[in-house]
């Protein structure tokens, strides 16, 4: 019974925000609390989250502070790291132009790729919402290829797709147009890779669909009654009912997509000229080939921080067109 | 009777289209799948062609036979077995740490959970190179350690996932199993755990498919071949300077991923949800 009613307490000033019941303080030994009291149990929650916590500690916040301390060495593997303060920064800004590159690269990337595969996946799921019949059918084969996508095997067939013998030109060249050296061509070879990124649009296109789901009908049935053309439903209902999805969707895709390494390392190495040296390739490059960890250290803080721009200026802008239902 | 013609006429030219578009999708792994049943020579004749001409088993046989020795026998069971102990700990423990997170209240549950969703946006390039270093420091560089120790500690995607589906268990049935004299412990051993069973499957089919299509890590931890797995000997494989045999590369290459495909058409009932549910809840 005390039980319960605790709950209920609690989750009344919850819903509330009430002051928490006063009469409960000292009966439960928590006088000194201000804020509202709970059963805490600190003992057997560390227990649970022991696993997460010593995780996190070991593997994130210390490798992160540690990497922040590299970032300001010449540390390389083997030898001892000497702090040369914003040496790693300096020579990254003013004298390193495959940095400069790879940025170039990245942006365009993201700014091409991301929105490649959102667009997309927004456009099949609404056609996806309308149909009735074989809908379970369309949906799994249509996400298959974001299942697989992220494989070497995927990498691997992409190269042969857009080989100079590859499939690509085959069909090009049966048409009786002409073929191209798609990898081979500074100004494609990137191309194909935005492709492969768009081409894996079936996560996103479930996450749509099911934010579709939810819209209720009724409002579509109002609207219809008041005469709204369908364009115009879509614009007024669909597309704002659809924004918290949009939103979570473009942070996570947008992260991914300026994390891109397996096609830029399998798909075309970076090549022609570096026309395809995505960030994380060129990192991983002067860490794991020059083993100049302290620089590859200041160039993953660098992205980290663009990252995390880039995320907050997502969120900030959400207030201006992401609706929420219960606002 | 006009309408109802109407109606069919806008079905047939809607199913062509989705049947049409979601060929072309498709049509890469189809044309690979077919591909690596072509004999080398064919293989470029024609290329973009999905059926063989003849239909030619071998390609399997000499690709599996690998390179250096080593047989794709020995790279599928490293892969399997990386897979396989990195999803049962990362799924068993993120439950643990999902329970702790919402049926238990302690100081600075907030705080860790904040860290939590902070987490699960940090991508693991940004902290690859310091764990790299830490890990060598502990002499685990060319072991399994460094691909599988990191999920025992639970993933903060699934720790979230299994919580929205703990908060979906009505407390009623802690608070009487807690009558009934259980601890926390035992209530999460035996109550909770048996019915978070669907979360995580969801889970434990993710992190298969992550473990195994995971390249990044084996490719900086791992240095003897005997102990690649499919993803790392497979790029090795396909070395665009020294493949000769493409008839080979393609078999591996689809045979690489076959379990993924396999995986995904048995319990693709649960990822669906999986992704609809954690997408939608944040």
């Amino acid at each position: 019974m005390s039980q319960s009613h605790m709950d209920d307490q609690a989750r009344l000033q919850e819903n509330t925000g009430l002051p928490p019941n006063r009469n409960l303080k000292g009966r439960f030994g928590f006088g000194k609390n201000k804020r509202p009291r709970k059963d805490l149990q600190n003992g057997v929650g560390y227990i649970f989250l022991s696993p997460f916590v010593i995780g996190t500690i070991l593997l994130t916040m210390f490798p992160i502070l540690y990497s922040l301390y590299l970032s300001f060495t010449n540390y390389s593997m083997g030898g001892t790291p000497e702090w040369i303060g914003f040496g790693n920064y300096v020579h990254m800004f003013n004298n390193d132009a495959m940095f400069w590159q790879s940025m170039e690269v990245t942006f365009f990337y993201a700014g091409t790729a991301v929105p490649l595969r959102l667009i997309f996946a927004l456009f099949v799921a609404i056609i996806l919402n309308k149909v009735i019949e074989m809908v379970g059918v369309y949906r799994t084969l249509l996400y298959l290829p974001s299942v697989v996508g992220g494989s070497v095997g995927v990498a691997i067939m992409w190269r042969q797709l857009f080989g100079n013998e590859g499939a690509v030109n085959g069909v090009l060249s049966m048409l009786g147009l002409p073929t191209h050296s798609w990898l081979g061509d500074p100004n494609t070879a990137i191309w194909t890779l935005v492709i492969l990124y768009g081409w894996q649009f079936g996560s996103s296109m479930l996450i749509f669909l099911a934010g579709l789901r939810n819209i209720p009908t009724s409002f579509y049935e109002a609207s219809a009654v008041d005469g709204a053309r369908p364009i115009q439903q879509f614009f007024k209902i669909t597309l704002p009912m659809l924004t918290p999805v949009i939103l979570f969707n473009v942070i996570m895709q947008t992260i991914q997509g300026f994390m891109a390494f397996t096609p830029a390392y399998v798909v075309t190495a970076g090549d022609p000229i570096n026309s395809t040296l995505l960030y994380i390739l060129y990192m991983y490059r002067q860490a794991f080939e020059y083993f100049n960890m302290g620089y590859a250290a200041a160039l993953a803080w660098v992205m980290l921080v663009i990252i995390a721009i880039l995320t907050a200026i997502i969120f900030k802008s959400s207030q201006y067109w992401v609706h929420y239902e219960d606002k | 009777m006009e309408h109802k013609k109407k109606v069919r006429l806008k079905k047939i030219i809607q199913h062509t289209l989705l049947i049409a578009f979601t060929a072309v999708m498709l049509y890469p792994i189809v044309w690979m799948a077919g591909s690596s049943f072509k004999e080398s020579s064919q293989v470029f004749i024609n290329p973009h062609h999905i059926i063989p001409s003849e239909w030619n088993f071998e390609n399997y046989i000499v690709g599996w036979e690998g390179f250096g020795g080593i047989t794709f026998s020995t790279f599928f069971m490293n892969s399997i077995f990386i897979a396989t102990v990195a999803t049962v700990g990362s799924v068993l423990f993120s439950a643990v740490v999902a329970y702790g997170f919402t049926r238990i209240n302690f100081k600075g549950k907030r705080f860790w959970f904040v860290v939590m969703m902070l987490t699960m946006m940090l991508p693991f390039e940004m902290v690859m190179i310091p764990q790299y270093i830490m890990f060598n420091w502990f002499g685990w560089i060319d072991t399994y350690l460094p691909l599988i120790l990191p999920s025992f500690f639970g993933v903060p995607f699934f720790i979230f996932l299994i919580m929205q589906f703990i908060r979906t268990i009505p407390k009623e049935l802690d608070q009487a199993a807690m009558i009934d004299g259980c601890n926390s412990i035992s209530i999460f051993f035996r109550i909770i755990l048996p019915l978070v069973v669907p979360a995580m499957m969801t889970a434990a089919i993710f992190s298969f498919y992550w473990r195994w299509d995971d390249f990044m890590s084996p490719l900086i931890y791992l240095q003897t071949p005997q102990k690649y797995p499919v993803s790392l000997a497979l790029n090795l494989f396909a070395d665009p300077d020294s493949v000769t045999n493409w008839g080979a590369l393609f078999a591996m290459t689809t045979l690489s991923l076959l379990p993924i495909i396999v995986v995904f058409f048995i319990f693709q009932r649960y990822i669906v949800e999986g992704i609809s549910t954690s997408g939608l809840k944040s």
